[in-house]
């Protein structure tokens, strides 16, 4: 079921290639003989129940996993003509470029504008207002600017939590990363939030590579172009949005959009 | 059935909170007693003289412990410039870089005894490290000692404060390409700082009373001196000498520089309180 994975992308650039890769944690392996392709400045979301590896999958391309000794990543992710799990890869140039937004908002213990602007300092040498501009810049991308526009010096412990959802938004963008990884959070959001950052993902679009991880099928109908379905490490279907959901190739994927189990 | 376990686990309760409650009494009326004791008897000894003039000769009238308290703070603030950064450093190092390698797992081994090991057994080791080949007795020596007394508070500290940071907020700041040194120095550190001050400041709170690791070390001076290379006056070691002796003025003094002390760590301690009250971990 393999051969559906690499779905032609029609004339589509793309961003990210995956080829055979395994995934373990310890002994056990979280993903399986993964092959896939993300197009250039689309919108490609993962689904599945949890514990299908998409969360995985996801942390491979920032190479997230390097932090915890004992898991390992085989295979080859290509992104701008390398390979990303090349061991002489510089892995904090990976992750300037491939930006990720987590589940769980963590505003960085300082200022709102110094949460902004870390990650900027990391690889920019910006005037002052140079810089000033880039953070009214992410935190208007971020949807926020209006509501903290007069308060930037306030610790971004202060700010609510949809706040705070959008601030770690606005700090990945700050960067401006070829890629953004999104690891959707299962529940927390209210709806108004929900709608905002979809909003916000429909127009980062534009500008950005998206790989979404998301929890609610509906989000991601709504919001993707491309959608990959995984179960138990295997990535069982990949194609457009539009055909994955109306017509699934395959019987496992039509049971889960039907709700049948997951 | 159902009403008769009810009124066990009622009961059962109250018992728990009496007996939780005497334990606190105990505990807390020992604390009483201690400062009751300490103001009832050093109270009068706190004047003007006991802050501005030198320990008196035998036999003599009136005097202070200015030269003891002069001492004490100097060597005091050594201490705290010393071990606060060790201990900083190497809490970072075992909380953030070492996890489980084999050196973290000694050094946290090493801290550990070290922790526990009789602040005597510290005194003599300084002893005979630094007074005994470098030619006697100085208030370097005794803030050696006591720094080896604080560091291992500090590490300790630092490195459990450190493990409550929330995975997900390091992580946060790994996925921006912030190398593991700003990591830990400009997000990490910096979410548990009231938390990590509190160790240092318990570390000095625990290093203000120690009096034998600086009989051997410090040793004691009758007479003011600023001088960290010659043998340097401190409360402890005043307070063990005049107890001891029999003159009135001499045991006044003693009871006066212990009331001292006692506030001074229960100042620390309150401080270190307050401190951690108002900006605790927010995540």
């Amino acid at each position: 079921m393999m051969e559906s994975a690499t779905v032609e992308l029609g004339s589509l650039a793309i961003a990210l290639k995956v080829r055979n890769l395994n995934f373990f944690y310890g002994s056990f392996q979280g993903l399986k003989d993964i092959n896939l392709d993300i197009a250039h400045r689309h919108v490609t979301a993962f689904i599945g129940p949890s514990g299908c590896g998409k969360s995985t999958l996801l942390r491979t391309f920032n190479r997230m996993y390097d932090l915890y000794p004992g898991q390992r990543a085989e295979g080859e992710i290509q992104f701008q003509g390398k390979n990303l799990l090349d061991k002489k890869q510089d892995v904090n140039l990976v992750r300037a470029k491939i930006g990720m937004v987590f589940q769980k908002p963590t505003p960085f213990p300082m200022t709102i504008y110094d949460n902004i602007a870390f990650g900027v300092r990391l690889y920019e040498n910006l005037s002052k207002s140079e810089m000033d501009a880039r953070v009214e810049w992410a935190l208007k991308k971020g949807a926020l600017w209006n509501e903290v526009k007069d308060k930037l010096l306030q610790s971004g412990l202060s700010l609510s939590g949809g706040q705070q959802q959008r601030l770690r938004i606005a700090r990945t963008i700050a960067v401006k990363p070829d890629l953004v990884l999104f690891d959707e959070p299962k529940s927390s959001l209210d709806q108004i939030s929900t709608a905002k950052i979809e909003e916000l993902i429909n127009e980062l679009k534009h500008e950005y590579t998206i790989a979404i991880v998301t929890h609610n099928m509906q989000q991601a109908a709504r919001i993707s172009d491309f959608t990959a379905f995984m179960y138990l490490g295997d990535l069982v279907e990949f194609g457009k949005t539009d055909e994955l959901f109306v017509k699934p190739k395959i019987m496992k994927t039509e049971e889960y959009i039907t709700g049948r189990f997951g | 059935m159902t009403l008769s376990l009810y009124t066990r686990r009622v009961l059962t309760n109250r018992v728990g909170i009496f007996l939780s409650m005497c334990a606190m009494a105990f505990g807390l009326a020992a604390l009483l007693w201690i400062l009751w004791t300490l103001l009832s008897n050093g109270f009068s000894a706190l004047n003007w003289a006991f802050f501005t003039q030198e320990t008196p000769a035998p036999g003599s009238e009136g005097g202070g412990l200015s030269n003891a308290i002069v001492g004490s703070l100097l060597m005091l603030g050594v201490t705290t410039f010393v071990s606060t950064p060790i201990g900083i450093l190497a809490g970072i190092y075992l909380a953030e870089y070492g996890d489980r390698s084999r050196f973290a797992q000694i050094t946290r081994f090493i801290t550990d005894i070290m922790l526990s090991a009789p602040s005597i057994v510290i005194g003599l080791f300084v002893y005979a490290l630094a007074v005994a080949t470098l030619g006697g007795f100085s208030g370097w020596a005794g803030s050696t000692a006591l720094s080896l007394i604080a560091i291992p508070v500090v590490v300790r500290t630092t490195e459990n404060m450190l493990k409550l940071v929330p995975t997900a907020l390091r992580e946060a700041a790994f996925a921006l390409g912030a190398p593991r040194w700003k990591v830990s120095l400009a997000v990490t550190l910096r979410a548990v700082k009231s938390g990590v001050v509190t160790g240092v400041l318990l570390a000095i709170a625990r290093v203000t009373g120690e009096t034998a690791p600086l009989l051997f070390t410090a040793l004691n001076n009758q007479f003011m001196s600023m001088d960290m290379s010659q043998p340097m006056g401190n409360l402890p070691v005043v307070i063990y000498q005049f107890a001891m002796s029999p003159y009135e003025n001499w045991q006044q003094l003693a009871w006066g520089g212990a009331l001292l002390i006692a506030l001074m760590v229960l100042a620390i301690n309150i401080g270190t309180r307050i401190l951690f009250r108002q900006t605790d971990l927010k995540q």
